[in-house]
C-alpha cells in the first residue's frame, strides 16, 4: 500500500506494472486517473494550481487506503496525487487496487477516490479568463462518499 | 496555553497569513471556542464562513473537538482535491 504526494507527473503504465508485479495472486486492477478539464462550471480554464496540507495529505490518504483494505480483500493499493501548477490535460490524481477478482478491485478503486474527495485537504485554485478563483466544493462528491456509509450496516 | 494555527486555500488568502501561534486565555479548550475566540481578535472571516473545517494535530475534528496546549490546529474550506 502507497500513497505519493508529488509535483511531478506520473507514468500510468508504469506505475501499475509495478503495482502487480511477480504476484500471480491478483486476477484483477483497477485503476482510475483524474484529469485537468478546460471547462468548469461555465468558464474557461486555463491553469489549476493544487494546494494541500502537507503531513496531514498523507495521513489522510493513508488512512482511506487502510479502511478500503479493511472492507474488501485487496492485495495492493497505489494513490498518487499532484499539486502545484497543473494545465489542461493534465493528470492530477492515479488510484489503482489490485485482488483476485475484479468486484473487489472496482470497488475499493471507487471508494478510495470518493473518500479522497471529502476527506484529503487538497484545494484546487483555477485561472480563469475572469481570474483566479478557489474551486467550491460538490454537493455530488458528499453523496458519493456517503453512500458508502449507507451500506455499512 | 500556546497553539500553532494553520489556514489553508481560500482562508488563508482572505486572513493574508499560511498561519500564526497563539497563546490562548483560560477558558479557549475547544475548536469552537478557539474558531470564536480568533474571530474576535480580528480574524473575522472565521466566523463567517458556514462550512469551515478544521484538524487538530492532522486529524479532521468537530467544534467540540479538545484543543490542549501545543497542538496544531488547522482552518480551511471544504476539500476540493482530486
Amino acid at each position: 500500500m502507497a500513497v505519493r504526494v508529488q509535483e511531478a507527473d506520473f507514468d500510468v503504465g508504469a506505475e501499475l506494472a509495478a503495482l502487480r508485479a511477480g504476484d500471480a495472486r491478483i486476477g484483477a486492477l483497477a485503476s482510475f486517473v483524474g484529469l485537468v478539464r478546460d471547462i468548469n462550471d461555465g468558464a474557461g480554464v486555463s491553469e489549476m494550481t493544487l494546494e494541500h496540507y502537507p503531513g496531514m495529505t498523507e495521513k489522510a490518504l493513508e488512512a482511506i487506503v487502510a479502511e478500503a483494505q479493511g472492507r474488501w480483500d485487496i492485495y495492493g493499493a497505489l494513490v498518487i496525487h499532484r499539486v502545484g501548477p497543473l494545465k489542461p490535460c493534465d493528470q492530477i490524481v492515479l488510484v489503482a487496487v489490485t485482488s483476485a477478482h475484479r468486484g473487489e478491485a472496482f470497488a475499493a478503486c471507487e471508494f478510495i477516490m470518493d473518500y479522497l474527495k471529502t476527506r484529503a485537504p487538497f484545494w484546487k485554485r483555477e485561472t480563469t479568463p475572469d481570474g483566479a478563483r478557489w474551486v467550491d466544493a460538490r454537493e455530488a462528491d458528499d453523496s458519493a462518499a456517503a453512500r458508502w456509509q449507507a451500506t455499512d450496516s | 496555553m500556546s497553539v500553532k494555527i494553520l489556514y489553508f486555500a481560500g482562508l488563508r488568502e482572505a486572513l493574508g497569513m499560511a498561519g500564526e501561534s497563539v497563546d490562548l486565555p483560560a477558558g479557549v479548550a475547544t475548536v469552537g471556542a478557539l474558531r470564536d475566540w480568533l474571530a474576535g481578535q480580528g480574524r473575522e472571516r472565521l466566523a463567517g464562513t458556514k462550512s469551515l473545517r478544521c484538524a487538530v494535530n492532522q486529524e479532521m475534528a468537530g467544534p467540540e473537538a479538545a484543543v490542549r496546549d501545543g497542538d496544531e490546529v488547522a482552518f480551511f474550506p471544504p476539500v476540493t482535491g482530486g
